[in-house]
């Protein structure tokens, strides 16, 4: 097929450079896309679909209709990613996850950083998701964030941001899969010879991580995926993950905690549980402990927590390392725990909090992308260049109110990857979401969630706002594959 | 496995078994009162007899026309037994526990779901059931077959033959009962003339009438019912049933033959002795009638005993029954 003019928006293009040739990661690929017949690609497109559909791969949408299935958006054309930059990005990410691994430690137990004056103690008191039951806690293995999805983004100069930690319950890896077993399926032969790096050992690296971080003395460990229910946005992952992981999917009233452990109720009667992974957020999981109303967590959860007789994945509290605000200063808090910088770096981010930088914002709202610092799924943000007066106008009344719920960026241009529209390639911008997994070691999975907003000059990737996705490559050097472990530096001495 | 699990695998069945006899009891109606001139009513109010959902019928319809029972039998979303409500909740309840069943048994869940759906916006398909009940059929037999044949045998898939076992004895048992007097002349006397074409459409709405004609020739109606209840090989009599549901439940117990672990495998246990020594004559004299609505509440106990011992979390503080051997 032609591929030819493939006209770029003045970004920075993921598969070609500014003068219209492949760059050398895509250039293998771009060339068996010309071999193939015209329509071919349309045609595969379709069967992916038709695959998506048959094998119910969905997500729920939330809107007026509770809980609509929606079919996983998916494009066929790959983001490709060359090894020498995986290794850095991987590098990075491992540098980012121990630290914030330490911060979080310190928050709830010595908080010798605020003591350091690294970071200010009012930005930690003030955050929304600190939570005080956690104060004093130390999780198995010293981990907090067991699984973590950073979101990286690509601005025109080239430069790879990290745009925020999703350090709560991070969502989309298993589509990450599933992507992948579409490509194999519908594409096939491009994968020949492409040395693509796997990652199918994903859920097995799963289990281990959540294992390792067991209760001490625990000889056999049963791990169990807590999940909020069939109505979550997110049910059919966690389903997904359950089976793969082959472990128990169970609601909340499925657990109960009896004389000091929590067990799964059976047909034969309590089983213990030993590490739960937990894709309900801190507020719901124990009502006696959190939220009252909750009626999706287990009663005196917490009691057994704290008590070390059970681990949760990732441990509750983590959010106060998520926060926008404590974004911010990552770098720092990289510096302050390993006296080195950071591999990758952070957008420049305006905090409203700060009278100097509040000015700032304030007199710059039509430039600026403006974010409350607790939500997440891209909800409640002001895109300044496009906003309306009054949206602006709204917006400087709320960061007035409440400073401490801002925080401003500049307005990033994404880098954009061929997208199949129609017949013809066009540019569509995307993001990345690699997956970090922490337990006795750290493991990042090569690749990740690469979203990509499907209109025109969108920048909008959010699969809750019509975003779509496509399959990551990562590809292998040559004949070297890059270790994928790097043992703990506080190593352990259970075995 | 997890209570929560095998509850709603056994409900999941219990509803795709419901479903399919609604199905063959309105096929069998119609059948039934083809060629009958008597009023609408009498010949279309047995059915709710046989579903014992009058008292439901009665609040929302004004009379058991055929166009209202057949309604409410198939597509009254507002009645919980319809097959419509039965076949949605099955769905629902596969879509919680999708990491239990295999694609291909969520995959006809879905097309059945869907089935039964357009059906109900089709305003031809109640003035012909038969095509519609014979879909319905054969989309449940579909069903069973794939758990059969792409699920492994384990705990869950014995939960789910359990209920569709309980569910299925219960409701050949009514067919029998409701239809067995209709359709004996002269309230009951035996030796008259026989409507041959009725009672095969009897057998047949069981799916029984070759099975019946290999084994016993003749149309008898005293036969007939020995057939439907205390055949010990053809797969919808009520004895059949009872017979599968102790295996599943053994199975899943793990108790020794002849023996019990919890109170619902004793009661399953001592129905199915019963229905092991039981004789056709002694049944009919002591009341065909009142046998079958004995055999009914036994198995309602027997099901609230299943909730008890499996899913109800009350259970947990009272240690299992000790095994007794007979």
């Amino acid at each position: 097929m032609l591929l030819l003019p493939y006209e770029m928006d003045g970004g920075f293009d993921e598969m070609f450079a500014p003068d219209g040739r492949p760059r050398a990661s895509g250039e293998r690929f771009v060339r068996r896309l010309e071999a193939l017949a015209d329509g071919n690609l349309r045609e595969r497109q379709k069967s992916a679909e038709l695959n998506l559909q048959n094998m119910g791969i969905t997500f729920n949408v939330y809107s007026h209709q509770a809980g609509t299935e929606k079919i996983w958006p998916f494009d066929l054309l790959p983001r490709i990613i060359d090894a020498e930059e995986w290794s850095m990005i991987a590098k990075g990410l491992e540098q980012r996850i121990r630290a914030l691994n330490l911060f979080v430690d310190d928050v709830y137990n010595d908080r010798k950083i605020i003591k350091d004056k690294a970071v200010p103690e009012s930005l930690i008191t003030s955050s929304k998701t600190l939570r005080k039951q956690c104060v004093g806690l130390q999780p198995a293995e010293g981990v907090w964030c067991h699984i973590t999805g950073v979101d990286l983004i690509r601005d025109a100069d080239g430069q790879l941001y990290v745009l925020e930690d999703n350090l709560r319950c991070p969502s989309g890896v298993s589509y990450v899969l599933e992507n992948r077993e579409l490509m194999k399926r519908t594409f096939a032969h491009v994968f020949e010879g492409m040395s693509v790096e796997p990652i199918e050992e994903y859920p097995e690296q799963l289990l281990k991580t959540l294992l390792d971080c067991a209760p001490t003395g625990v000889s056999d460990p049963v791990a169990v995926l807590l999940t909020p229910g069939v109505h979550n946005s997110a049910y059919f992952e966690h389903s997904f993950l359950a089976q793969q992981m082959g472990i128990e999917l169970v609601h909340g009233s499925d657990l109960i905690v009896k004389d000091g452990f929590v067990h799964m109720i059976t047909t034969r009667g309590l089983q213990r549980v030993d590490v739960i992974y937990r894709r309900i957020d801190d507020d719901f999981l124990d009502p006696a402990h959190f939220r009252a109303d909750s009626c999706l967590g287990v009663k005196n959860l917490m009691d057994v927590y704290r008590a070390g007789r059970v681990s949760l994945a990732n441990a509750p509290g983590t959010g106060v390392a998520d926060d926008k605000a404590v974004y911010a200063y990552v770098p720092d808090i990289i510096r302050y725990y390993f006296d080195e910088d950071p591999i990758l770096p952070n957008v420049p981010t305006f905090l409203c909090d700060d009278a100097k930088q509040r000015q700032h914002v304030l007199s710059h709202l039509d430039q600026l992308v403006v974010k409350p610092t607790n939500e997440s799924g891209g909800y409640g943000i002001l895109m300044g260049p496009h906003a309306s007066a009054d949206e602006r106008a709204e917006c400087a009344e709320a960061i007035q109110k409440n400073p401490r719920d801002w925080i401003a960026q500049p307005m990033l241009n994404l880098s954009t990857v061929p997208t199949l529209v129609g017949d013809e390639l066009k540019p569509r911008h995307v993001d990345l979401r690699p997956f970090v997994l922490c337990g006795k070691d750290v493991y990042v999975m090569p690749g990740g969630l690469t979203r990509v907003a499907l209109k025109k000059g969108s920048m909008v990737v959010n699969s809750s706002q019509g975003g779509g996705s496509k399959d990551t490559w990562v590809l292998r050097n040559g004949t070297t594959v890059a270790p994928k472990f790097v043992s703990n530096t506080q190593e352990s001495s259970s075995c | 496995m997890l209570s929560r699990v095998a509850e709603t695998v056994y409900w999941l069945s219990r509803y795709v078994e419901r479903a399919e006899n609604i199905a063959r009891f309105i096929d069998v109606n119609y059948n039934l009162t083809l060629g009958e001139s008597e009023s609408l009513s009498k010949q279309w109010t047995p059915l709710l007899e046989t579903t014992a959902d009058q008292d439901e019928f009665v609040k929302r319809y004004d009379s058991p026309t055929r166009e209202n029972v057949l309604q409410f039998l198939s597509f009254d979303e507002q009645n919980g037994n319809s097959m419509i409500s039965c076949v949605a909740r099955a769905r629902e309840n596969a879509r919680t526990i999708r990491e239990v069943i295999s694609s291909v048994v969520w995959e006809q869940l879905n097309k059945f779901h869907l089935l039964v759906q357009a059906a109900g916006h089709s305003p031809q398909t109640l003035e012909q059931p038969q095509a519609f009940c014979e879909q319905v059929r054969l989309t449940s037999h579909l069903l069973v077959g794939a758990m059969d044949a792409t699920m492994s045998h384990d705990e869950a898939w014995h939960f789910s033959r359990l209920g569709r076992m309980i569910e299925r004895g219960d409701k050949t048992s009514r067919l029998l009962d409701v239809q067995y007097y209709n359709l004996l002349p002269d309230g009951g006397s035996v030796g008259s003339s026989l409507d041959v074409v009725r009672w095969s459409a009897l057998l047949r709405s069981a799916s029984a009438l070759e099975s019946y004609r290999r084994l016993r020739g003749k149309i008898v109606p005293i036969r007939v019912a020995e057939f439907l209840m205390l055949d010990r090989k053809f797969p919808r009599a009520m004895h059949f049933a009872a017979m599968r549901a102790r295996e599943s439940m053994r199975m899943i117990t793990g108790s020794e033959l002849n023996s019990y672990c919890y109170h619902s495998e004793q009661l399953l246990g001592r129905l199915c002795s019963s229905l092991d020594y039981a004789v056709i004559d002694d049944i009919l004299q002591d009341g065909l009638h009142e046998y079958i609505d004995q055999f009914q509440r036994q198995l309602n106990t027997i099901g609230q005993e299943i909730h008890e011992d499996f899913f109800s979390v009350d259970r947990l503080n009272a240690p299992p029954q000790a095994s007794v051997m007979t």
